[in-house]
Formats: structure tokens, sequence, C-alpha cells
């Protein structure tokens, strides 16, 4: 258990395409990070840094006191669980498990309580004699936490762990992986594309994109506050509503529509984001949609339509009967975040 | 195995008819004469012949250079085999790790396999000249005073050489293309399990290269017995003398040169039954050991 600091850390390959930018951020021991980002964002190579899989081309990395960017992976205490696993497709699950211990010089007996304690913790005691090629994707994924929990690390590393498994497991291992992480105590970063697992599993979320760090916040922070339009357009499923609007007079306004007060700014053009849930449909309400689709999610429907032209979703609960057509809305309290309409940054 | 049905009987024969075929007239036809002629003594101008039992296999057992040649035969297929494996598994084990100009690489190391086996018996006399072959010279610098085809151990070290420089190239592409194969995260796994490289070689990379390693042996055996023909009868030049041979040079030595045609059935029957007794324990001893993903 460690804290691990990156200051300036960044990877160019040798064709010149600079993979990460340079990068600084603090994890606190303990704490389970999830990187996540398009593919291509630079979030593996990141997390390959970090294992000692890639050279560092700048920047110091360090995990606990040391400065480990010349060691070799297993000298950096460590462990990772591969997007395919990875296991050993010739060894027995009780081996795969146990390979990492016995390359250190631990006695065989410390090696078979281990083994056996890491496969109690994930029921997988009856297969511990079986080669992977005779277990299922979940219990594979089982076997690749068991061996990365054997060796009882400073650091946890997932590049997109459950991407192979089917929808209801992947909710399952979901909730096991972050348990066990917290009932272990280790640090922990997390590779994922996917912003639903991101802001489950997440205590804190680094957002990527093109090699730059967009945002480093709690799940809370990342999903609420946008610190640009790319963070509001990835993360939340449906995304943000980015529309193009204006400034003027202390008003914010989408074509002659005022959606909020802002005396903050000076006037000109920005780009407003509106989260699909914060728009509810009310009789009174000032801002007319014009509906043309209604998705129906069972526990909410997703209506797809326009305002003044804009593109625009709105969440509503099934309680709200919606058919295409005119419906009128409201925006809830500060449901407005404001972007820079060149930069994409938030304003405020 | 998918059955497949076909509507009329005769279609599959006809379809089976070529390789009944082929292997009937060069396989079973000839091997079956073989047998036959090998309980034969036959008349050196083809006078004739005479039935004598299975005399042609016990004199081969009475004659010191049967023994002598079936030595050389094993020595020498064990060395080659062994030699040309683990060099190519030690080149395709570097070449899997160069990543700029990877191409040309595999390519330059590939183009020896292009060459027919007589043709590198020719490059090897060559070199092995004894008035002014490069490779003559240098063992001279060495004190070595090298005399092909006149010392039987000088020869045979050239036999040696020059059937698995021939042979490398196969091995390595083959090598090459199972390392390949491995899952690069497998090998990133066991970096993070294991410091020490040649450690993961042989718990990681080695087993999951056993399917490719059996393969090759199986065919660098029987390369080594069967395919050098073409070297040997190249560094041999024609003269036996006391020159090194393999059992099958000495089958085709004896027939042809030598008109003994019912020994030489007798030589050639005795090493049909061992290459199929050696595949038979091969398939049942080493193939089960070896873990196929």
């Amino acid at each position: 258990m460690a804290q691990v600091t990156l200051s300036q850390i960044s990877k160019v390959y040798p064709n010149g395409a600079k993979a990460v930018k340079p990068a600084s951020f603090d994890i606190p021991d303990g704490e389970f990070v999830v990187l996540v980002g398009p593919s291509g964002c630079g979030k593996s190579s990141m997390l390959r840094m970090i294992a000692g899989l890639e050279d560092i081309s700048t920047g110091d990395l360090h995990i606990g006191e040391r400065r480990v960017n010349d060691l070799d992976p297993a000298d950096r205490d460590i462990a990772m669980v591969f997007q395919n696993y990875a296991l050993y497709p010739h060894m027995t699950v009780r081996k795969n498990i146990g390979y990492g211990l016995q390359n250190r010089k631990i006695a065989k007996a410390e090696i078979n309580r281990k083994v056996a304690e890491a496969s109690a913790l994930l029921n997988l005691d009856d297969y511990l004699d079986r080669k992977p090629s005779q277990l299922s994707g979940g219990q594979r994924q089982r076997v690749a936490m068991g061996r990365a929990i054997v060796r009882d690390p400073e650091l946890f590393l997932f590049d997109e762990p459950l991407s192979n498994l089917d929808a209801k497991l992947r909710n399952q291992m979901r909730i096991e992986i972050k348990a066990l992480q917290r009932r272990l105590g280790v640090t922990a970063v997390y590779v994922t594309h996917d912003q639903v697992e991101a802001m489950t599993m997440a205590d804190r979320i680094i957002v990527m994109n093109a090699g730059n760090i967009e945002q480093i916040g709690t799940p809370f922070e990342v999903y609420n506050r946008p610190a640009t339009t790319f963070v509001a357009s990835f993360m939340g499923a449906p995304p943000m509503n980015l529309m193009e609007g204006t400034i003027t007079d202390g008003q914010v306004r989408i074509g002659d529509l005022v959606v909020a007060q802002n005396l903050d700014h000076p006037a000109g053009p920005v780009t407003v984001g509106i989260r699909p849930e914060d728009i509810i449909p009310d009789a009174a309400g000032q801002m007319k949609i014009e509906v043309s689709l209604v998705e129906e999610l069972g526990a909410h429907r997703l209506l797809h339509g326009t305002l003044g032209g804009h593109p625009l979703s709105v969440y509503v609960s099934k309680d709200n009967e919606v058919r295409p057509g005119v419906l009128h809305v409201s925006l809830k309290q500060n449901a407005v975040s404001l972007f820079g309409k060149d930069t994409g940054a938030r304003l405020s | 195995m998918k059955r497949a049905v076909f509507a009329n009987r005769w279609l599959p024969i006809l379809l089976l008819v070529p390789q009944v075929v082929i292997i009937g007239i060069f396989f079973y036809w000839p091997a079956i004469h073989a047998l036959r002629s090998s309980f034969f003594l036959q008349d050196p101008f083809g006078f004739g012949e005479t039935f004598v039992g299975i005399e042609n296999y016990t004199s081969l057992f009475h004659l010191p250079a049967y023994g002598r040649a079936a030595m050389f035969t094993v020595s020498f297929t064990l060395l080659v085999t062994i030699l040309s494996l683990s060099i190519a598994l030690l080149f395709a084990v570097k070449a899997d790790k160069v990543l700029r100009g990877a191409k040309t690489y595999r390519t330059l190391l590939m183009w020896v396999y292009a060459v027919a086996p007589p043709v590198a018996g020719v490059i090897g006399i060559i070199l092995f000249n004894q008035s002014w072959g490069p490779l003559t010279d240098l063992f001279k610098f060495f004190g070595w005073d090298f005399a092909l085809g006149v010392n039987y151990y000088d020869t045979a070290f050239a036999m040696v050489l020059i059937a698995v420089w021939k042979q490398i190239p196969v091995n390595f592409i083959f090598f090459l293309s199972g390392l390949q194969s491995i899952p690069k995260s497998v090998r990133e796994a066991a970096m993070i399990d294991n410091r020490s490289a040649s450690g993961r070689f042989w718990d990681v990379t080695f087993p999951l290269l056993a399917p490719t390693g059996f393969f090759l042996l199986i065919t660098n055996i029987t390369y080594s017995l069967f395919d050098t023909f073409g070297i040997i009868d190249t560094v041999v030049k024609g003269e036996p003398g006391n020159n090194p041979m393999t059992l099958v040079y000495k089958i085709y030595v004896d027939g042809f040169r030598g008109n003994d045609l019912g020994g030489s059935s007798a030589q050639s029957v005795i090493l049909m039954v061992l290459v199929l007794a050696m595949t038979v324990v091969q398939f049942r001893l080493v193939e089960r050991r070896i873990h196929y993903t």
C-alpha cells in the first residue's frame, strides 16, 4: 500500500506520436483511481508506464518513497490484471496464482497458504487443479484477480479487466473488484473506456483525451461540474446536451430563449451544457421542445428532439407520458454549465 | 470432424482415387517390391535371382560397415536435430525482440531455405576445399589441418555443419511464428511475476512453444535421416571409401553402386520399420506432455 506520485510523466513513441502529454497527479494511499477516455486517449500507455511495461519518456514516477522509472516490472511491487486475463495456459489455476510468489523465493508452505487464502476469497477452491481453458470467462477473471491479490502488492493495476465479460457478469465483477479493493486497502489504478464503470467504481476519476488529462475529480465533480466540453459529452449516458448560445446583458440565451442569468462573464458566444435529466416537463415552462422520438427505457424515457433548432435529449421518469410533438419544459436550479466557445473549458 | 454426406457413392471414391493411386504407385508398390527382393539374391547383371531367406538381413549384422553407418546415422541425426533446433530457437528469440528492420532480417535468414540440398553441399565443398577453401584456411590458421573427404571426422563435421546450416531457416520461421502467436499480455504478465528473463523463457515461453517444437522435432529427424541425401552425396563426391554415410545413403551405394539389390532392399526394410516405430513412440510419449492451447 503506497502513495503513487506522477510528475510530468509523458510518453512519446519512437515514431513521434505523443501518446501521453506531460501529466502530474498524486494517488493517495488506498485510493481507487479510474483512468477513463476513448480508445487512443493515452490511458493504457499511462497504465503501462506505471506498470513498467513501457518506458517513461520524461518525468518521474514514485511508488511509495521509491522512484521506479528504471525498475523492472517485477521489482515495482505491483500486480496487474489484463484485459484478456493473460493467464498462463499451460499452468493449473494453482500454479497460475502461485507463480509470482514462487519467483520471489517464498517458502512452499507459505505459497500454499496464500494461494488457499486467495482461492477461498474468490471462490476458486473447486477449480485449483484445472487449466484456464476449462474455466468460464468469469472464473478466468477471478483467477487473474487471485494472481494479483496473492502477491499483496503496493499497487493494483487494472487494464479494462471487465470488457471481455457479458453485461450481467460485468456488473457483478464490478462490485466484487471494488469491494475487494476496499477490503484489502490497496491503492488501485483502473483503466476503462466505459464511463459507467468509471462512475461506479472510482474514488477519483481521471478523464483523458488525446494524451491530455481533461479533468481529475470525484465522480460527483466530474459529472456535475465537467471541466471541459469533452468531459461533458464523454461522461454520462446520455451525454450532456451542448448547444451554442450567447451571453448578452447578463443573460444566457439559446437563440431567443433565456436559459440562465449570468453576470460573471463578458458578453459573447458560449457553449451551453445541460444534463438531459435536468430538463423537466412543466406545462408552465417557457422552453418548448419539439420531441421527435421517444425511447422507452423502462424506468425512464429518453426523448430526442430539438430546442430552437439544436438537437437535444431529455431524460424523464416513467411517470411522464410523453408523445412526439411540442413539450413544455423548465430547467432545474443550477442546471446550466457554461463553456468557452473556442477553448471548450468550463467558465466559472 | 464433420461427416460429409454424398448423394452419389461413386463421387467420394472418385475423389480419393488420385491420392490412393499416388500412395500406391510411389509407396506401397516399391515397399512391397523391396520387401520381396530383400529375401532374394539378385544377379548383378539382371539375369535372375535366388531365394536366400533372411540371409540378406543376417549378413547385414555381421558387416562392420553397416554398424558404422548406423552409428553415424544416429549421431548425425541427433547432432543435426539438436543443433538446428536450438540455434534456430536462439535466432527466433532474438529476432522476436528486433523491432526495427525486422522484416529485412527475417528475409535474410529465410534465404538459405531456398538453397537446394545438393547446392548446399556444393557450397560446403567450396568452403571446405582442400587447397583454397576459406574455411579450410581459417581452420589452418588455428592449427587444424582440415581434410574433407580424407579424414572421417572432418568429413562428418562438414556434413553436420552444412545440414544444420540448411535446416536452420525453416526451424527459425516456425519458431518465430510460434513465438509471435504467444499473446503479448501473457508475456507481460510473466514480466510482472518473474524478474529473470531466462526464468520467464523456460517457465512460460518454452512450454507454449512446445507444440511447434514437437512438430519441428519430427520434421528435423526426418530431414536428418532422409533429406540430407543430396548434401551427403555431394560431399562424398561418389567416393564413399572410408567416408561417413547415413543409412539412406548406404542403401543407394550398396544397391546402385555395388549392385547388391537384395542387401539394399533388406536395409530399406529395416529403415522403414525403424522409422515407423520411432514415429509411433514420438506421438505416444512426447505428444502427451504437450499442452495445445
